[in-house]
């Protein structure tokens, strides 16, 4: 028992004879179809190449337009040819030109000798099948196709449109349940007989002219009524992409390829000469490194996610995503503190070790940007300049915690900062708001002005503060937020420091012993009801804590109560 | 986007169709080598001047991706360029000593030898300095590039350009001919360009890299451009707009996904700033011929004259497209 190989060409045809030639020199029997669409001249040429090997045959010629019934005609026809030329052979290979055999024929061989009743193909029922695309799954089999899909691509989809929109249905003819599954198969003697002989054939074939991509479903569904063992799955490795397009093999691949069970795969570039080379030429006897499909599966799995999803939060010239799709999403999650370094002397450096980050000072300063280090440049060439970054805010925000990905980004904003950015914080999903309301009037009263000279300022400030409140709680707002008043903060700051390091370090779950300190806050109190008696009125503060005048001054706050 | 706008789109590129088709008597033919050429050939377009040193490496590196021809325009070069081309096998080489600027900055002469020699081919038009970079590069000619890109029904093809430079003063590590250019610019800046959308002809405006950091911190908005589509499938309809960086039919520009995945794109690296570029300034600013009135090399040469080195403490040292794919500068889409 020995096995031939039909092959579908019809462009490369210097590889397809070079192909043809591997096989036959190993003994198969090989049949060509070649698209009647290809000039005679290049028909020529590869009849002349192949002249001296009795067993590669030509069958007749039809046009194979993608998608349509004429693949499957050629098919039909290279068969038949094989199985009259061809008495000897008991199973039959589909390979197409740019397929190429990536284990020695012997392999195969051995392998159909010991399963000369199997057929090879994959055949999956329409429920069952995952990877269609374009959503023409079952309605390939009840619709009709007459269009070509790739050169009349607006009859093709007015056409599909217009059947459902009438409600017009093919009857599936008696006998048939559709099955589907890729185009190149091993199928023995027995069962391709049986296809091609079928008394039913010429009903069938009217039947599949009109179904849509037949070469996929043609012998996928009448294997199934003639074959007595279908093992489902095909013996040619081919990765499609996320539209359904065959993924290319390159030289670069080679070393995938000898990891792979199947025994050919597709489509391999014409000039992928160093594939071509060790395949055809030097892999009968080249010992197989451990096969491990899950590889290449892997590899290509990883593209199709690429094309489809791309790397979130990076902002590129290939990527460049809009509102609804990732436009407004940062790489990784990242804090902004609104208000906490006007209240501590060392918060900065306390946050950098509580929460493992980086801890930047005011990013969006109307003077500078604050980098953590205070370095005039940061991570990827980021420059300190405040014109660079209020150019565009949001590039500057996305491209700095893109840059630094691995590292929690941490930084302290306020209503003196640049607020353009706000509103992409708002909408952003990795962003944690930290805000104690309020906060800013701590360093205008600390500056020792009164209460009178800064009343405008407070007031501008409070306004600029409320508004991002309200944008960032607004029920469209993506971003995370904890806020607490002044109040509030001051009355336990130890646990909304231990909510910051939660959320932004949860991997840590011991508590923090050592807090930032406190400023001096004795006096603040009155500095506000100053500012009430000159008719401001703050609001964003809260109720300043009775015990605000003997809170420990420059000493860490105790940790009353235990954290939720 | 009204249909008037659509109009007044068709209008500027039948303009600009029009206007280098007027060019195309500047250009004087001094050899034609193109007989014997592939069926499908991967051409090279580019306008140059006093170049004569970068030439060797440039054609080598080119040639080497895969490049079948180069269609070159010598504007009036006194260094030897010209001979230099002359010889080259597999160079055909019109010159012109019209106008640079005049000309749209070269861009009407190529897109008259992109009109008359490029229709339905694909077509890379770069500068002298500049050098493709894409996934897969190093095992993988151009050619399996444009064949994928056919495959997918893709016209055109993005590589932002990335300005490389050398670490300390650019006149420090002299430019032997024939070496790479990269062996001496060997640092980028790895992430702060910014990207906005280019109403209303749709491409990414990309801004960014040592030149804005550095020349152009107070006017941001004038720092220039990194984005471009130098690899085009090209029609006879077809029109650079500005340099490479757009082009009209503006669906060529939407080399970007945004549906939120990855398109395959790449990068020029931008061999601009080397010893040469003092020296190119200085002409440059002589003629008058360049972008923006020159305020570009202006900025620079303030920038030269205080000996400011480009590079800094988070300047990354390019090894290769990998690199530039991690870092986000260049995808692979699903091209695998």
């Amino acid at each position: 028992m020995s096995f031939g190989v039909v092959m579908l060409c019809h462009t490369a045809l210097d590889r397809a004879a070079q192909v043809a030639r591997h096989w036959a020199r190993h003994g198969c029997p090989v049949v060509i179809h070649l698209d009647r669409r290809v000039p005679d001249r290049e028909r020529d040429g590869l009849v002349q190449a192949l002249t001296d090997l009795p067993d590669v045959r030509f069958s007749d010629r039809v046009a194979c337009e993608w998608g349509m019934f004429g693949l499957v005609q050629a098919t039909i026809l290279a068969a038949s040819r094989m199985l009259a030329d061809f008495p000897q052979v008991g199973h039959v290979f589909l390979a197409s030109g740019s397929c190429l055999p990536i284990r020695p024929v012997r392999d195969l061989e051995r392998f159909l000798d010991a399963n000369p009743h199997t057929d090879f193909i994959e055949s999956v029922t329409t429920a069952d099948v995952g990877w269609t695309v374009g959503g023409l799954n079952k309605e390939r089999f009840t619709l009709r196709f007459p269009f070509s899909w790739k050169k009349q691509r607006r009859l093709f989809d007015l056409y599909v449109r217009l059947q459902r929109r009438l409600g017009l249905h093919r009857r599936i003819p008696d006998g048939i349940v559709p099955h589907l599954g890729s185009q190149w198969w091993c199928l023995t003697r027995a069962s391709l007989e049986a296809i091609l002989k079928h008394p039913d054939r010429s009903r069938y074939d009217r039947y599949f002219r009109r179904v849509w991509i037949p070469d996929e479903s043609y012998f996928q569904t009448l294997v199934r009524q003639v074959s007595h063992r279908v093992e489902s799955r095909s013996l040619t490795l081919a990765k499609f992409d996320f539209q359904g397009r065959p993924h290319i093999f390159y030289d670069d691949h080679l070393h995938l390829l000898r990891q792979s069970e199947a025994f050919a795969a597709r489509k391999i570039w014409h000039s992928a000469d160093l594939l071509y080379q060790t395949f055809l030429q030097n892999a009968e006897h080249a010992p197989r490194p451990a096969p491990n499909p899950g590889k290449i599966d892997r590899l290509f799995a990883k593209a199709v996610q690429r094309r489809v999803k791309g790397r979130p939060g990076l902002f590129m010239q290939s990527r460049f995503p809009n509102q609804g799709r990732g436009g407004n999403q940062s790489a990784a999650p990242y804090g902004v503190f609104e208000g906490f370094d006007a209240l501590f002397q060392d918060f900065r450096p306390w946050l950098a070790q509580a929460v493992e980050g980086r801890v930047h000072g005011h990013l969006f300063a109307s003077e500078r940007v604050q980098f953590a280090t205070g370095e005039a440049v940061f991570k990827g060439g980021l420059s300190d300049s405040a014109t660079l970054r209020d150019y565009n805010p949001r590039s500057f925000l996305t491209s700095l915690i893109w840059n630094t990905r691995g590292e929690t980004q941490c930084f302290q904003f306020g209503p003196s900062d640049v607020q353009e950015i706000a509103k992409f914080i708002a909408q952003d999903p990795n962003a944690m708001v930290f805000a104690v309301t309020g906060a800013f009037a701590v360093p205008l009263w600390r500056s020792g002005r009164s209460a009178h000279e800064v009343r405008g300022e407070v007031a501008r400030l409070q306004k600029i503060e409320a508004d991002l409140i309200a944008l960032v709680d607004s029920p469209e707002s993506k971003a995370r937020m904890r806020r607490w008043t002044l109040g509030e903060f001051l009355e336990n700051p130890a646990e909304p420091l231990q909510v910051i390091v939660d959320m932004l370090n949860p991997r840590v779950r011991q508590r923090r012993a050592d807090l930032p300190r406190l400023l001096p806050l004795a006096g603040f109190s009155s500095f506000l009801q100053d500012l009430r008696n000159q008719g401001m009125q703050p609001v964003l503060m809260g109720d300043m804590p009775e015990t605000l005048d003997s809170l420990p001054n420059g000493r860490a706050p105790v940790m009353s109560q235990p954290v939720e | 986007m009204g249909i008037l706008q659509s109009y007044k789109l068709r209008w500027k590129r039948k303009r600009l169709v029009f206007r280098a088709f007027r060019k195309r008597r500047q250009l004087r033919q001094v050899t034609d080598r193109m007989q014997g050429l592939p069926s499908q050939p991967i051409l090279l377009f580019s306008t140059m001047r006093n170049e004569r040193i970068r030439l060797p490496y440039f054609l080598d590196y080119y040639r080497k991706l895969g490049v079948d021809h180069f269609l070159i325009v010598d504007n009036g070069s006194d260094d030897g360029t010209r001979d230099y081309l002359v010889d080259q096998p597999d160079v055909s080489l019109w010159s012109s000593t019209a106008g640079y600027k005049q000309s749209r900055y070269g861009m009407d002469w190529v897109m008259h030898l992109l009109r008359r020699h490029g229709s339905g081919r694909w077509c890379l038009t770069v500068d002298v300095d500049e050098f493709l970079v894409y996934p897969f590069c190093e095992t993988r000619p151009l050619r399996a590039l444009t064949d994928w890109l056919d495959s997918t029904g893709t016209r055109s093809f993005a590589a932002m350009l990335l300005d490389m430079y050398p670490k300390g003063a650019m006149h420090e590590h002299p430019y032997r001919e024939g070496q790479n250019p990269f062996e001496i610019a060997q640092y980028f800046d790895s992430g702060n360009y910014t990207i906005r959308k280019n109403w209303p002809y749709l491409n990414l405006w990309i801004q960014g890299g040592p030149r804005a950091r550095l020349f152009f911190t107070d006017q941001p908005k004038q720092a220039p451009a990194m984005n471009k589509i130098p690899l085009v499938k090209w029609h006879r309809s077809y029109a650079y707009v500005s340099s490479t960086h757009m082009l009209l039919p503006r669906g060529l520009n939407l080399t970007y996904e945004t549906g939120g995945g990855e398109k395959p794109s790449g990068c020029l690296l931008h061999a601009k700033f080397l010893d040469t570029f003092a020296l190119k300034a200085e002409e440059e600013l002589k003629r008058g011929q360049h972008y923006a009135e020159s305020q570009e090399y202006r900025a620079y040469r303030q920038g030269i004259a205080l000996e400011r080195d480009l590079w800094c403490g988070w300047s990354e040292k390019y090894i290769n497209w990998r690199q530039l794919e991690i870092l986000g500068l260049m995808s692979k889409g699903n091209w695998a």
